[in-house]
């Protein structure tokens, strides 16, 4: 018997009426957004609006007409404007940007995920763009977005120089577990694993870019081996049942992992805007030295983003500069995006299939391409970054990285892949014993 | 798209899910739990699980039977025994009580009201009534129950020697408030004002009994007065547009205030388990000495337990009544009628005749709960008919008698928050 809130419009004595919900919600979860007790036919304009931990504003609003009940439902009916249009259940989500004022190239990621992303919900009277804080909402309400289920437990891993956490789903187990890798920006992003244990893995998020604390010519195959062997031997996990999960160099990682390691043999693979050059057979130094050698292929747009993606173009012939994938022998599931400005993933992609077709394991193969995606295919409803400020390995500088994408099928990329993504996870990992069983999505 | 989380049986190779909805509720909500992938007709005990902040561990379970096609339904399907029985979706809650080897006449109360309640509920193999944590689970799954919503506010209330806490609803206000009244266990008791404030009022938590700084001889109609004033003038209430809640004690208070005061003036009041025969005229000093000095009325059953609930009948004699007549706005009454601790039900009928006679009858509304004792609690509250208690006269630690029988009293906390709630709604709205 949960009563919506109320907040009282002293001007008008009506009392209009919002609710979401659920209003604590999962990150990858829908919520149902309603008006009631509006004029019919009235214009107003919902607006969501978030402070990062990095305390800058971010917000989205669409543009609703109540019907003649003087009623809108988000899920149903359609926004006319604002940052998004048409029927978008999640759009106040996903459609998320920097307020006006902002500083340039901002990108919104979760670092303590043991708190909430809050978000305040409102509905102004008419369709409003702009000066949101300057009016009073007819109503508003405040909702909680958690990257952890009740019951994930958090455990930071630092052993035999290794960095990263693991999160543990409740319950006694074991698990499968998901050795989860994110790409060049480095440091040490949990979100994504925390939503996984959410989802019954044990996902260990694993640092190995940190200028700090590693040095890349330190972190080598036997580096990830031993992250890969401190998840297996957990107590809670199950050791034949693993998983690995790359995102843009993350991809590189498993990749290579998966094709030459004697250690790292997962139950299936998931890379995410990857590609299989520049295999990571040595240092992360050596292979960062190496990528330099190609750093003209790089250059700026007339806005003065880089555009990274060519600088694995063309896809070479030579497989000593690739991962040699004919030698996977797990099912491997990539997602890419159609408009991936930062690695040529699809063009890797195509090269793969050739590879594995010749070497007789392309039925492990599955590609999943999102056309007007981006690079960063993020958990869903995160907002989109076309493009963002980036700190580029390779030299050390300060850059805008161009990532790519049209927002609105960015946003359906996110939702789709990890649907499919969990999807193939459980197929692997729960339900299949033979590694070599073709995924089907 | 939320998907059920499961957990692996490696050896039965078949893998039991259990899905509990909303994973993430307020105290007050309803949860719906579903277990689907057993084979047909087992034996199965769905089993709960919380460590309070106190530490202690609370557990309640169920023996169901899965239906033909391997499942069971919370909301549909009949515990055939543990601590409920029956079609009760919620009995999970409110069935709890503390595990065995616990310590004696414990109650479970929140303190950390920023902090959830966590649930564990698990589904083991079989009927088993005891040795749960010897045994592996078929599933588990974590629920966690909050007694704030997102965005409400708490705020720190301390002026000279007044403590309270103000819990504000989200959103920008104003709102209408109510001032919150615990009991004779003293203390500052957050709880049911962070639920209200999620219901959209702004609720302070009062403390009077307690505070080092705050001798009882101080805490007489001032002390209540200024603490309805600083409500009624925060800048976040809706000014004039206030209600005081109180349970026991806090209900004698409130009784007396809103009789007597030319301050304190609510546009309506609810009382839980109070009782009229206590007139506070000076402080709670007097109010004290009195119980005190009538402390021979007190019986003792032969569990040990203290019924509380002579005391009122006897110093009703001696210094009369609340003169309720003088009531001029809305009052509703919420008792059991197996309230060990005060004669609830025979001081409503009282007050109802008193009330006849002079004429303001109409305002009174009672809601009496048959099976229900004293300690009437926001819903799926466990139920305690005697706990371990500190009596304020005497500094003595008894255990107290509150009364009833846990399924009627679970049906009179849901029932009656309902009827508060929709209460303080009709009488607090705006005009």
């Amino acid at each position: 018997m949960l009563a919506p809130i109320r907040t009282v419009s002293t001007e008008r004595g009506t009392c209009p009426l919002l609710t979401v919900q659920p209003n604590r919600a999962q990150v990858d979860e829908k919520f149902q957004i309603v008006i009631m007790n509006l004029l019919p036919n009235q214009k107003v304009t919902l607006h969501s609006l978030h402070q990062s931990e990095d305390k800058d504003f971010w917000e989205a609003f669409g543009h609703y007409i109540s019907d003649e009940n003087g009623t809108v439902t988000v899920a149903k009916d359609e926004s006319l404007g604002g940052t998004y249009e048409g029927t978008e259940q999640m759009g106040l989500l996903w459609s998320m940007r920097p307020v006006p004022g902002s500083r340039p190239g901002l990108r919104l990621r979760k670092m303590n995920i043991l708190t909430p992303i809050v978000i305040h919900i409102s509905v102004y009277n008419g369709h409003l763009s702009q000066d949101f804080s300057q009016q009073t909402p007819l109503a508003s309400s405040v909702t909680e977005r958690w990257y952890v289920a009740p019951g994930v437990q958090r455990v930071n891993i630092r052993e035999n120089g290794v960095r990263g956490t693991l999160f543990l789903p409740p319950g006694p187990g074991p698990y499968p577990g998901v050795l989860d890798l994110w790409g060049g920006g480095g440091g040490l992003v949990e979100y994504r694993s925390g939503l996984l244990a959410s989802h019954g893995f044990a996902s260990m998020a694993l640092e190995y870019l940190a200028p700090e604390e590693l040095r890349t010519a330190d972190v080598d195959v036997s580096y990830f081996e031993k992250a890969y062997q401190i998840l297996q031997n957990h107590p809670k996990v199950h050791r034949d049942r693993m998983a690995m999960l790359g995102l843009s160099f993350g991809s590189a990682v498993t990749l290579s992992m998966a094709a030459y390691s004697k250690v790292i043999k997962p139950q299936c693979c998931v890379c995410i805007s990857g590609s299989h050059v520049f295999p990571v057979d040595k240092s992360l130094f050596e292979v960062f030295e190496e990528m330099k050698k190609y750093m003209g292929r790089i250059y700026m747009n007339k806005e003065n983003q880089v555009i990274h993606r060519d600088i694995i173009l063309p896809i070479p012939s030579d497989p000593a500069l690739k991962v040699d994938v004919g030698r996977i022998k797990c099912p491997l599931l990539l997602v890419n995006a159609g408009d991936d400005q930062n690695w040529a993933s699809v063009e890797s992609a195509e090269d793969m299939e050739m590879m594995m077709e010749k070497a007789g394991n392309r039925h492990l193969l599955t590609v999943l391409t999102y056309p007007d995606a981006g690079h960063l295919i993020e958990p869903p409803y995160s907002p989109h970054f076309r493009a963002s400020n980036f700190i580029l390995q390779e030299i050390k500088e300060k850059i805008v990285m161009l990532w790519g994408g049209q927002t609105k099928p960015h946003a359906y990329a996110q939702e789709d892949s990890w649907e499919k993504i969990l999807t193939f996870l459980r197929q692997h990992l729960y339900f299949s014993s033979n590694f070599a069983v073709k995924a089907k999505l | 798209m939320y998907s059920l989380y499961r957990s692996v049986s490696t050896q039965k190779r078949t893998c039991p899910l259990l899905s509990v909805q909303p994973i993430r509720g307020l105290v007050d909500e309803k949860f719906k739990f579903v277990v689907t992938n057993l084979p047909p007709n087992q034996k199965v005990t769905l089993h709960s699980l919380h460590q309070s902040d106190d530490k202690d561990f609370w557990e309640a379970f169920g023996h169901y039977v899965s239906d033909e096609h391997g499942s069971v339904t919370g909301f549909k399907d009949e515990s055939l025994g543990g601590t409920f029985e029956g079609t009760e979706p919620m009995g999970l809650l409110w069935s709890m009580r503390p595990t065995s080897g616990s310590r004696h006449g414990i109650r479970l109360r929140k303190r950390d009201t920023f902090r959830p309640m966590e649930v564990c509920i698990s589904v083991y193999s079989g009927h088993i009534s005891q040795g749960f944590s010897q045994q592996t689970p078929l599933a588990t799954s974590v629920s966690e129950r909050w007694y704030i919503a997102p965005g409400v506010k708490r705020v720190n209330i301390r002026e000279k020697n007044l403590r309270g806490t103000l819990f504000l609803p989200p959103g920008s206000g104003p709102y209408p408030a109510v001032l919150d009244l615990w009991g004779g266990g003293g203390g500052l008791v957050e709880y049911r004002s962070a639920i209200l404030a999620s219901h959209g009022f702004a609720s302070m938590a009062l403390e009077y009994l307690g505070p080092e700084d705050l001798r009882l001889e101080d805490t007489d109609a001032s002390y209540f007065e200024r603490a309805y004033q600083i409500l009624n003038n925060h800048p976040m209430v809706k000014k004039d547009n206030l209600a005081v809640l109180g349970l026991s004690i806090g209900s004698v208070i409130t009784l007396n205030m809103v009789s007597y005061s030319k301050v304190i003036k609510p546009k309506c009041c609810v009382c839980i388990s109070g009782s009229h025969l206590v007139p506070v005229n000076k402080s709670l000093f007097e109010l004290f000495e009195q119980l005190k000095n009538h402390a021979d009325k007190l019986r003792v059953n032969e569990d040990n337990q203290v019924i509380y609930r002579n005391l009122h009948l006897a110093i009703s004699c001696e210094s009369g009544k609340v003169d309720v007549g003088r009531i001029k706005c809305p009052l509703l009454l919420v008792n059991g009628d197996d309230d060990q601790t005060f004669p609830a039900v025979e001081s409503a009928e009282d007050m109802a005749m008193m009330m006849e006679k002079a004429g303001n009858r109409h305002l009174l509304e009672i809601l009496t709960y048959p099976g229900a004792g004293h300690l009437i609690e926001p819903p799926y509250s466990p139920h305690f008919r005697a706990t371990k208690y500190k009596l304020q006269e005497t500094n003595e630690t008894i255990v107290m008698l509150w009364g009833g029988q846990t399924k009627p009293h679970a049906y009179a906390q849901e029932d009656a928050w309902k009827k508060i709630l929709a209460f303080l709604w009709q009488h607090l709205s705006a005009p």
